[in-house]
């Protein structure tokens, strides 16, 4: 518990995830007010969540993996480390400390962004009643919190921004889909890639085609899919923090 | 107290640390002294846990310092004062640390009392200048009470007055009955400050000595001899085993005998003298030629 509190002391006593989490926020609820004032018809419930399932995803990754660069950076993980010699108890309160707020940010940003549209578009209907429809929008923040401890496994093993925020957003927001026009192996492949996987966990079946994940074939159910994606997270981050006990700080 | 065993420390093909064994004991302020590249600062990241030795271990009061539960409150060290985030405020800073040892935040008031920064508390520490930056970093240091202090070249770019400063903070806790370590690349600097030293060169140990002990080994004992007889006096010295050798202006340079031994057989001998004079090399250029050949870097001596 200390722990998280040092961590949670350390993160917002500097700027940067203050920046960040209000971008995040900006960027996901505005796609979705652009979306919701620029349709003439009714705004589904699924458009709502593209600025969140799509956009403001990758601002809250790069605010994850930057929470260790940083560290890295200005060499207080050699501090932190002082501190705490142990270093996996601190660097595992610092993934739940990321985790945590990014979780908290994708709930924001989800349900903001669903107040927003209802607000510009009064007339669409963007009740959440069945399962799909919460699990559509609530699901957003868990994502965002799993993305979060990917992030923070990437900053570890990284160590520098630069680095780490390329290959998270490569990988997010180009990489898996880009697989997917491999012919046959493709969509084959995209069934197992874990941010393919999240986008799995929160569509609504067909009501939200808008959400791609479109023709491939999950062997998994949708929940299923989320737990498959947390696995990958825990399994990264179980890497990083047993290379960064390893090596020299 | 802190003991090293054989630690040695290997990256790659470097040999940052070589079989290095010694021990720092408390009550006085011991010196890490050695050259630039020397490997003091990688035994100081292996005495506290951030670099893992090829072989060999350190102890701190007996226990390896990962093993210490709540380490800050054993061990308190500055090796490097630009360690903190520059748009942190000094104070959370030194919040963060304290509660991460559970240390109460009135630690963090009296430390910034102690070193005079509580009037910058609030500040962003990368407004610091450097000597801002070092009393910061002994406040953290200083944060847990702790009973052994590392500081890694505290005095590197500070001011005279900075200087002062951190010498008689280090020679006070040494005076409390802390176990104090400091290095250095200066002789000199050292020769003010510690009680004790430990010389490395190129990662070996070269002696570990009170102060005192070593600057008189360093810089030897040479007698410049002025006589009208030293044709006499020359083969006596030589006789006795003593090295004599041509000085300046036709003086002789004795080296391996004290003033009161040349004196002596001059007077037995019916030698008359014009000067007698016990000579002191510079500390400096002692040091350099006991740390001659393992000297890493010339270039960057007096850096
Ligand atoms: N992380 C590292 N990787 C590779 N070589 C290193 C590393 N740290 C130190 N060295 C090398 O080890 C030697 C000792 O360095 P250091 O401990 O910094 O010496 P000092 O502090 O006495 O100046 C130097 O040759 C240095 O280049
Ligand atoms: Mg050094």
């Amino acid at each position: 518990m200390t722990l998280l509190a040092v961590e949670r002391i350390k993160l917002f006593s500097t700027r940067s995830p203050y920046w960040c989490s209000a971008l995040a926020i900006v960027l996901g609820v505005g796609l979705t007010a652009i979306i919701a004032a620029a349709s003439e018809e009714q705004v589904s419930l699924g458009l709502t969540q593209i600025g969140s399932a799509q956009l403001a995803i990758a601002v809250v990754l790069v605010m994850a993996a930057i929470a260790v660069t940083t560290e890295y950076r200005f060499n207080t993980i050699r501090s932190t480390f002082l501190a705490v010699p142990g270093r996996t108890s601190a660097l595992v309160a610092k993934a739940t400390v990321v985790a945590l707020i990014a979780g908290v940010l994708g709930e924001i940003i989800a349900f903001g962004s669903v107040g927003i549209a209802k607000v510009i578009s009064p007339s669409s209907d963007l009740a959440i009643n069945s399962a799909a429809e919460w699990r559509h929008v609530a699901g957003v923040g868990l994502v965002y919190a799993i993305g979060a401890v990917m992030a923070v496994a990437v900053g570890i093993l990284v160590r520098q921004t630069a680095g780490a925020v390329a290959i998270l957003l490569v990988w997010q927001m180009i990489a898996e889909g880009l697989i997917g026009i491999i012919p046959k192996a493709g969509i084959k492949i995209q069934a197992w890639l874990p941010f393919t996987n999240a986008t799995h966990f929160l569509t609504m079946g067909a009501d939200s085609p808008e959400q791609g994940g479109a023709g491939i074939d999950f062997k998994l159910s949708q929940w299923g899919s989320l737990a498959y994606f947390a696995g990958i997270a825990i399994a990264m981050l179980v890497v990083a923090l047993i290379v960064a006990k390893r090596r020299d700080a | 107290m802190i003991e090293a065993i054989g630690l040695t420390k290997r990256y790659g093909r470097t040999v940052a640390v070589d079989d290095l064994s010694f021990t720092v004991h408390p009550g006085r302020v011991t010196g890490f002294l050695g050259p630039n590249g020397a490997g003091k600062s990688t035994t100081m990241r292996m005495i506290l846990g951030l670099d893992r030795p090829t072989a060999g271990r350190v102890l701190i009061d007996g226990k390896p310092y990962t093993e210490l539960h709540r380490p800050l409150q054993t061990v308190g060290a500055l090796l490097d004062a630009k360690w903190v985030h520059p748009n942190r405020s000094a104070r959370a800073h030194l919040r963060w640390l304290a509660k991460s040892n559970n240390l109460p935040d009135s630690r963090v008031d009296a430390v910034l009392e102690a070193v005079g920064l509580t009037q910058v508390a609030g500040k962003n520490a990368g407004g610091f200048s450097l000597g801002m930056s070092q009393r910061l970093g002994i406040a953290a240091a200083l944060l847990g009470d702790p009973k052994v202090l590392l500081f890694d070249e505290p005095v590197n770019g500070l001011d005279p007055e900075g200087i002062l400063w951190i010498r008689t903070f280090m020679q006070n806790l040494a005076a409390e009955g802390r176990t104090v370590l400091v290095s250095s690349h200066l002789l000199s600097e050292m020769a003010l400050t510690a009680g004790e030293l430990i010389v490395i060169g190129r990662g070996k140990l070269i002696t570990q000595s009170t102060t005192q002990e070593f600057i008189d080994s360093a810089t030897g004992n040479t007698v410049l001899v002025r006589s009208p007889q030293l044709f006499k006096l020359g083969p006596l010295l030589v006789d006795k085993g003593f090295t004599v050798r041509d000085g300046a202006d036709g003086a002789l340079s004795v080296s391996g005998a004290t003033s009161d031994q040349i004196g002596d057989i001059a007077g037995a001998n019916g030698v008359v003298l014009h000067e007698l004079s016990p000579q002191r090399g510079s500390l400096e250029e002692a040091f350099m030629q006991l740390t001659g050949d393992a000297v890493e870097y010339h270039a960057e001596i007096g850096k």
